[in-house]
């Protein structure tokens, strides 16, 4: 299964590398991963989705944990929580194509943020499969160039992941 | 307030979190550093010939004092031959200290002479690891360190300093904090009293009870406790090889070493039994066999570790407990004692008659050759004879290893050292120097092979610069003969790569060159009497050279792939 597992770390040199590194020494998968400094400069949050069974997962929250530059960390896929992952897609947008690409954009809520004769740029925001769904929308061949940032997530509700 | 440099204050910080020995190895970015050492007398510095026994040297002497070992090296292939010994401490959870020398600040990222990544090269084998990088952050990451290092489970852990920072010219006024707090590392505490109730109440209804106890209890000095807790329940107990003399071996009530190596009641009684507790261990795969869904499956397995990540990790437990070894046992006992609940005697019984059953069998049973061959076995119950069973026996890894762990009999923690996790040859000897000069007026041992022994020879320099009296005890079977015995087992005998009769030095005018004493011995009938001889010498380095039969076997030996019941008991004996 999907997990989503968001963690404050030290915003120390290195500390981005010891959880990259856990994860390739014990051989976990990362999916995707985002990280930046939060409102306290001191502390970076690091959001990344893999995944395995209940065993595997505790075993890496066990471990994450147990890095010391690791503050505190939650599994948002545990309970009700809000995703988003944001995509910078360029896509070939010549005669007929681009109506029927503003108007794919307008039906995902996407907005066009650069657009030359050929191309636009499109940003798009929402959760990983709904920018997947986008993708198969637009179909493979005018797609020229994808970015994609990478889960991050918070919890529904009064829960916080602080300090 | 004195006004101290980078390279003064580090080692007036090792001074104030009181180490008085370290182990290093000087060079182009850490001179600065070894000049501080020079103008003072507070810490010593062992100068080794290689670093990789800087850190075993620390190692022993943190396994054998339950103190952190501290190690500087220099930049480049200082830090780099660092590595093995920082991944053996790291593998047993030893508290250990390692400062290693980098190129300037300046310089960092520029493969620079004599630069290595040592805080990414050394990250997958220690506990934490900082770059200094400003020297008045010396004195708090001192004191980090070490909390690190020492706490929790423990685990080496490397500080990097660039050059620059240790300049005599830049100076700064010097205060070690006396306390810590780091909000990012918690130490697990006490073990929850709801889960100890729970493992108490299960150990009371069990039927085939077994106790199963690792590094954790001697790191966690928790031996003692352990004991009262074995001897009131009247359970049977197996350490590991990592864990032995956490229990006495000269007890009723233990079946000896358990696992690939373990004898054959050990192994059995965990197979069989019904509950096991487990303390301090984590289920490795030298225990558990390859197979873990084949261990110990009629077992409720009651859990105890201070590291939560050890817990369920290979074989999952119905009683987690998280907390220190003796918390744990000192709520356990408190618990068992104010409640009045009884073990299951009746059924205790029968088990003690199962178990004394397979006691018969004598796994451990030494067959002596006619012809006057000394069997390796001989050599180590002798070696157990004449030491009274009180020497620190460091050994190095393979098949002497095995019979150092399985004959000697250990009675106290810390006597027994030893790379278990990492299985590092060339880690004894340098090993036996940590804990001699730990303990000068004790006799440590080094139980060793020609094929490991031959990895970390060039200490013998440093044995006589200290005038450190170890005794080197070689079972010489001229192959190395774990490889070889696998070779004998499951490959057909084909030996390849694991025989060098042909090349070997004389290790007895070896040591003499070193000016050490040598002794060769061949033959049984002298076994006894030069070994006395060896061990009298108690003032010098004595290398022993035992021909020992090079076609012996360690035995029992787990087979692969099956469960703790299923071992080789002898060249033609399975179970």
């Amino acid at each position: 299964m999907r997990h989503i597992i968001s963690v404050l770390m030290e915003n120390e040199p290195g500390a981005l590398s010891r959880v990259v590194g856990l994860f390739s020494q014990r051989n976990y998968n990362i999916d995707s991963l985002t990280v930046a400094p939060t409102e306290d400069q001191s502390l970076s949050r690091l959001t990344l989705t893999t995944s395995g069974d209940d065993r595997r997962i505790e075993q890496i929250t066990k471990h994450l944990n147990k890095l010391v530059d690791v503050v505190k960390l939650v599994d948002l896929t545990e309970g009700a929580h809000i995703e988003r992952e944001l995509m910078l897609i360029k896509v070939k947008a010549v005669g007929a194509q681009r109506t029927e690409v503003k108007r794919a954009t307008d039906i995902f809520r996407g907005q066009i943020v650069d657009l030359t004769n050929n191309v636009f740029s499109i940003q798009l925001t929402g959760t990983s499969d709904k920018l997947d769904a986008f993708i198969a929308a637009l179909g493979e061949s005018v797609v020229l160039e994808v970015a994609r940032t990478g889960v991050s997530g918070i919890s529904r509700g009064e829960k916080v992941l602080a300090l | 307030m004195d006004q101290l440099s980078g390279g003064e204050a580090l080692i007036r910080a090792l001074h104030d979190e009181g180490v008085d020995i370290i182990f290093g190895y000087p060079g182009g970015a850490v001179l600065h550093i070894y000049d501080a050492i020079f103008n003072q007398d507070k810490v010593e510095h062992i100068l080794v010939r290689h670093e990789q026994a800087a850190t075993h040297a620390a190692d022993g002497y943190a396994r054998g004092t339950g103190k952190p070992g501290v190690v500087l090296v220099t930049s480049g292939p200082g830090a780099t031959n660092a590595i093995t010994g920082i991944a053996t401490a790291y593998m047993d959870s030893i508290p250990m200290v390692v400062i290693s020398g980098q190129v300037e600040s300046r310089m960092i990222g520029s493969d620079g002479f004599q630069e290595t990544d040592m805080v990414g090269v050394s990250r997958p084998v220690v506990k934490h690891s900082f770059m200094v990088q400003n020297p008045a952050d010396i004195p708090m990451v001192v004191k980090k360190a070490f909390h690190i290092a020492t706490t929790g489970r423990p685990g080496p852990v490397v500080i990097d300093i660039p050059k620059d920072i240790t300049d005599p010219k830049i100076k700064f006024d010097y205060e070690y904090p006396r306390e810590i707090k780091m909000r990012s590392y918690a130490i697990p505490d006490k073990g929850h009293s709801g889960q100890i109730k729970k493992a108490v109440d299960a150990l009371m209804t069990a039927k085939r009870p077994m106790i199963y106890t690792g590094g954790g209890v001697i790191q966690g000095n928790g031996s003692e406790l352990l004991a009262k807790l074995v001897r009131k329940l009247g359970f049977p107990i197996t350490n590991t090889l990592m864990g032995l003399g956490a229990y006495p071996a000269s007890d009723q009530q233990f079946l000896g070493m358990l696992g690939m190596h373990g004898t054959y009641e050990a192994n059995m009684a965990m197979h069989y039994c019904d509950v096991l507790l487990a303390i301090g261990v984590r289920f490795d795969d030298r225990v558990t066999n390859s197979d873990v869904t084949k261990f110990c499956p009629d077992a409720t397995i009651l859990h105890v570790d201070i590291d939560p990540a050890s817990i369920s990790k290979t074989v999952a437990a119905d009683v987690p407990i998280v907390g220190s070894v003796t918390s744990v046992l000192k709520e356990a006992l408190a618990q068992i004692q104010s409640s009045n609940q009884k073990v299951d005697e009746n059924s205790l019984k029968v088990w003690w008659d199962q178990i004394n059953q397979w006691r018969e069998k004598d796994s451990l049973h030494v067959t002596h050759c006619e012809d006057g061959t000394i069997k390796p076995q001989q050599v180590i119950q002798t070696v157990h004879e004449i030491t009274k069973g009180d020497a620190f026996v460091s050994s190095d890894v393979g098949q002497h290893q095995m019979f150092a762990a399985q004959y000697y009999g250990f009675d106290k923690p810390r006597r027994w050292i030893n790379s278990g996790g990492l299985g590092t040859m060339g880690f004894g000897f340098p090993a036996a120097m940590g804990v001699q000069l730990a303990f000068p007026d004790a006799i440590s041992v080094c139980i060793t092979g020609e094929g490991s022994f031959q990895m970390n020879l060039q200490e013998l320099a440093t044995c006589m610069q200290y005038q450190l009296p170890i005794k080197i005890i070689c079972l010489n079977n001229q192959a190395l003969g774990m490889v070889k015995q696998w070779q004998d087992m499951q490959y057909g005998g084909r030996h390849s790569h694991s025989t060098y009769a042909e090349s070997l030095p004389d290790f007895k005018k070896l040591a003499e060159s070193y000016g050490h004493v040598g002794i060769k011995i061949g033959k049984v009938s002298e076994l006894h009497s030069k070994l006395t001889e060896a061990f009298a010498l108690k003032d010098k380095l004595v290398f022993v050279d035992v021909m020992v039969d090079p076609e012996e076997h360690v035995y029992p030996m787990a087979i692969k792939g099956g469960a703790m019941k299923d071992m080789i008991l002898s060249k033609s004996e399975r179970t």
